[in-house]
């Protein structure tokens, strides 16, 4: 088969499955400071029981995290080594500075929050939480300002076809870095806000009516309301930036062809590349105009306008970004539905007695609406680039390596397998680690004497 | 400032081929302990394998990042060479990074999932660690002998797999001896004492190897003054291993005395052998391809990654520091919070 589409899907296989888990840490890590502070504040058990079983939802994942992360450095050079010769410049600081100044500094500071909490005082304890924490949301800044200048890239300019950094300053501000920037980091607050509020209904479910299963839900959801409209604003920012850099990327997620006035919005459709309409529409007219130019007879940018005279299709494929999106803004606001009216609820009534059983049970089926949210995003926008790899620079074609199919496809089908595996024990580990929290069973033993002698690890501790 | 010390497309390219050199070498001795005491997994009993997993717990995360610092500068600093021999290596560093997944996420899943799964992780960290010890053990041979996939080029390669492996399971073994005590500390210098001939045979095939597959390596070494300057390296690692394989005959010894001297005298060892290596292959990136100065990055952007690392690094190694301090000791136990 074709190496480049191989190479594509392995690419896409491993970015995606590495994303969860850092959607997960980054704002983790700082929910569990939250948490480690209240207590220190407080002196209130529930908010260290908190710590204690989120603690461990953030270890597993940052392992994952970790170990996919190896993965994907290594793919630039093993898939696409096009990328680098052609971008190095540009791309190889911004990565060294993502392992210099992140990815050190999380990974020694979290030997020492996991496993450190008797050795250190409790300052330096709370100061490693906090480091773990930044250096997170740092790696998460750096990456995000590689993938943001592949979008919109500014600063450089091209010798004998490779990139030179001209602006350094002009690189890492990039036109849509504080755009993608801040919607990814609220894309994991709300990731988190939902896990938490999910997993919490379930243990409730399970008659867990633990101080801190009341706290957690509650502070799940009201969290997510705070972060959710924030999160529906910069995607709309987010959107009208676009449309001013990368136009098709936009009519293909609006589905609109011909560049016009009035343009309907699209709630749902059929799009047709091939006959290059939509099937079985149905829109609300004119307010796809008004949303990204404040006008209803306002001009957007439609995708016949990317066919070149020969024929040539130069924008994306239109149907998965176009799924894609309604994916995502579907999914915010069903967010948007559950987390307001339970935070009314809750408000009104007693705390989480106040809440109907139907609302328990969409947090739990909302526990990972995050992920779905996250995804689907990254689709829209990376889908969206194609055929470019970096707009107007390089494409994805030019990037690939010389590799032959069969040697990727023979990797291809041992990550899926082994990605397959760990997710499966991924989430069979979480659910059994609720499960064990919400029959109180001890999930940390007790204060080992100072002076224990040989004592190792217990069975399922 | 960059023509302060001369032509920096000059020394831009050997300041950063030392740089790779030694976040490889640091790698190779940290990760290479936490990987070995993996690789001894099958010999320990189940409580002592706790207590292994907890000498290496609160570090393998770290020891790991140098790895990625490593490839990070290769990609940075010598772009089209990444691609080269990255793209030649695929499969086996393929396995390498599945086995690294299943090595890393057993850490966790092993304390964390059903209790009647631990044995089933328990397999995973050992296959993981040894998926990757023998995939970077091959690595080594393919480049030694210039990345060219004949029959031979294979089976030297596969040696140096099994050495590389065994080589690692002894750093582990001397790092256990540091941080275990009792039947466990015993057990561990039981298995270093055995695994030190693993060592030498590997450091012999490779120094025997690399000139004969090379003219110029043979002529940087075998040549007047060179040799000279030379002999050194080969003499001090002699006495290192006689002097290692003494104290692993004489420990354990009462107060613990010397418990950390195995393992530091096999990270010297580690040194120079690496040090003898990287000297045969420079100017070399790719061997007998493509030189460190054809293959550079530009000086702009190598001199703003300089100008950061000079910042940082002394910070990442205070805070390496730090970690290592805080978990100094015997390993006896590890709570996780
Ligand atoms: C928005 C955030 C984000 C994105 C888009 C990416 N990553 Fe990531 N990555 C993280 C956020 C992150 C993180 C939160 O910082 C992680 C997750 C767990 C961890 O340890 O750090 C991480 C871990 C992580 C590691 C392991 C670090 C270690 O050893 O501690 C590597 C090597 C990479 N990543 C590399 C990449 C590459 C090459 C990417 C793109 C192609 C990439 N990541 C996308
Ligand atoms: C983390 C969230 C991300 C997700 C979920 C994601 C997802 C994807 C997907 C699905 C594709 C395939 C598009 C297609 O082929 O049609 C792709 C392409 C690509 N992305 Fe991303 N991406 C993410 C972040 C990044 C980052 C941070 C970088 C670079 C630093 C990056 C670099 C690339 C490259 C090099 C390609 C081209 C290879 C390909 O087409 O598969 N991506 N990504
Ligand atoms: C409901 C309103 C939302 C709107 C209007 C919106 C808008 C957008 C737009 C326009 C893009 C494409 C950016 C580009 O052109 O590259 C995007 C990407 C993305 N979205 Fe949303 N979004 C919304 C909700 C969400 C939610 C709820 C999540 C996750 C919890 C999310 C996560 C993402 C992510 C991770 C990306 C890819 C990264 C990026 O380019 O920022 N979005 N969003």
């Amino acid at each position: 088969m074709d190496p480049l589409i191989l190479s594509r899907i392995q690419f896409a296989a491993n970015i995606s499955f590495h994303i969860l888990f850092p959607t997960i840490t980054i704002a983790l890590g700082w929910v569990l400071l939250f948490f480690k502070l209240r207590f220190n504040r407080t002196g209130d058990e529930k908010w260290m029981d908190a710590y204690r079983f989120w603690v461990k939802v953030f270890a597993l994942s940052f392992a994952l995290g970790v170990v996919s992360g190896i993965t994907m450095s290594f793919q630039f050079g093993t898939n696409w080594p096009g990328f680098m010769e052609a971008v190095g410049n540009v791309a190889g600081p911004l990565l060294a500075y993502e392992i210099l100044t992140a990815f050190f500094l999380e990974a020694a500071f979290l030997g020492i929050m996991l496993f450190g909490f008797r050795r250190v005082p409790g300052w330096l304890h709370t100061t490693a939480t906090a480091l773990v924490a930044f250096g997170t949301t740092l790696s998460a800044f750096w990456i995000l300002v590689l993938n943001s200048w592949m979008h919109t890239p500014a600063g450089y300019e091209l010798r004998d076809g490779v990139v030179h950094a001209t602006d350094w300053f002009a690189i890492v501000f990039n036109p849509s870095m504080p755009y993608r920037l801040a919607h990814m980091l609220l894309a994991s607050g709300l990731t988190v806000s939902f896990l938490i509020a999910g997993f919490s209904a379930m243990r409730w479910l399970w008659g867990d009516r633990s101080a801190e299963v009341r706290t957690t839900l509650r502070f799940g959801a009201t969290l997510g309301a705070i972060l959710i409209p924030i999160q529906i604003y910069a995607g709309d920012m987010h959107g009208l930036n676009t449309l001013e850099h990368q136009p098709a990327k936009v009519a293909a997620m609006e589905g609109n062809w011909e560049t016009q006035g009035n343009v309907p919005l699209v709630l749902f459709a059929i799009p047709d590349q091939e006959a290059r309409e939509n099937r079985m529409e149905i829109a609300i007219p004119s307010v796809a105009s008004l949303i990204l130019t404040h006008s209803l007879d306002g001009e957007v940018p439609g995708l016949n306008d990317f066919v070149a005279a020969d024929g040539t299709v130069e924008h994306p494929p239109v149907a998965p970004v176009f799924y894609a999106f309604r994916v995502m803004v579907g999914l915010g606001f069903a967010m948007l539905a559950l987390s307001w009216s339970s935070v009314w609820l809750m408000r009104r009534g007693r705390g989480v007695e106040g809440l109907p059983r139907p609302w328990i049970y969409a947090f739990v089926g909302m526990a990972f609406s995050g992920w779905v949210a996250t995804l689907a995003g990254w689709y829209v926008t990376e889908i969206g680039r194609q055929p470019w790899l970096v707009t107007g620079v390089l494409t994805t074609k030019e990037a690939v390596g010389p590799v032959t199919g069969g040697m990727v496809a023979s990797t291809l089908a041992a990550y899926l397998l082994v990605y397959a595996g760990l997710m499966a024990a991924y989430l069979g580990t979480l659910t059994y680690l609720a499960r064990k929290a919400a029959r109180h069973d001890p999930l940390t033993p007790d204060v080992p004497k100072p002076d224990a002698g040989i004592r190792v690890l217990q069975p399922g501790e | 400032m960059m023509d302060l010390f001369g032509d920096p497309a000059l020394w831009l390219p050997f300041v950063f081929a030392g740089l790779m050199g030694t976040a490889i070498l640091i790698y190779v001795i940290l990760d290479g302990f936490d990987l070995g005491v993996g690789l001894l997994f099958p010999f320990a009993s189940p409580t002592e394998r706790d207590r292994m997993v907890a000498s290496i717990g609160p570090f393998w995360d770290a020891n790991e990042t140098w790895l990625v610092l490593a490839i990070g500068i290769l990609l940075v600093a010598f772009p089209v060479a990444h691609g080269v021999i990255l793209t030649a290596l695929y499969l086996p560093v393929a396995v390498m990074l599945v086995g690294l997944i299943l090595r890393g996420v057993a850490f966790e899943f092993r304390v964390k999932a059903p209790t009647r799964h631990r044995g089933a992780w328990n397999k995973a960290f050992f296959a993981g660690s040894l998926a990757s010890t023998l995939s970077q053990g091959f690595m080594l041979g393919m480049y030694v002998t210039g990345l060219q996939f004949t029959w031979a080029n294979i089976a030297f390669a596969t040696l140096t797999a099994v050495f590389l492996t065994v080589g690692f399971s002894f750093i582990g073994a001397v790092w256990l001896i540091g941080k275990a005590d009792g039947v466990l500390q015993a057990k561990a210098i039981l298995w270093a004492r055995r695994g030190i001939w693993g060592l030498i045979a590997g450091i012999v095939a490779i120094s025997a190897a690399s000139p004969l597959v090379s003219a110029r390596i043979w002529d940087k070494w075998f040549s007047w003054p060179e040799i000279a300057w030379l002999a050194p390296l080969p003499v001090l690692s002699a006495v290192l291993v006689l002097a290692l394989w003494r104290v692993l005959h004489r420990l354990p010894l009462d107060g613990d005395r010397l418990a950390w001297a195995p393992f530091w005298m096999a990270s010297a060892l580690f040194v120079m052998a690496f040090g003898g290596l990287a000297y045969s292959f420079y100017p070399y990136v790719v061997p007998e391809q493509m030189t460190i100065y054809e293959s550079a990055a530009a000086p702009e952007s190598l001199i703003i990654i300089l100008v950061g690392t000079m910042v940082v690094l002394p910070i990442i190694i205070a805070y390496s520091i730090l970690a290592y301090t805080v978990f100094r000791g015997k390993a006896t136990e590890l709570t996780y919070y």
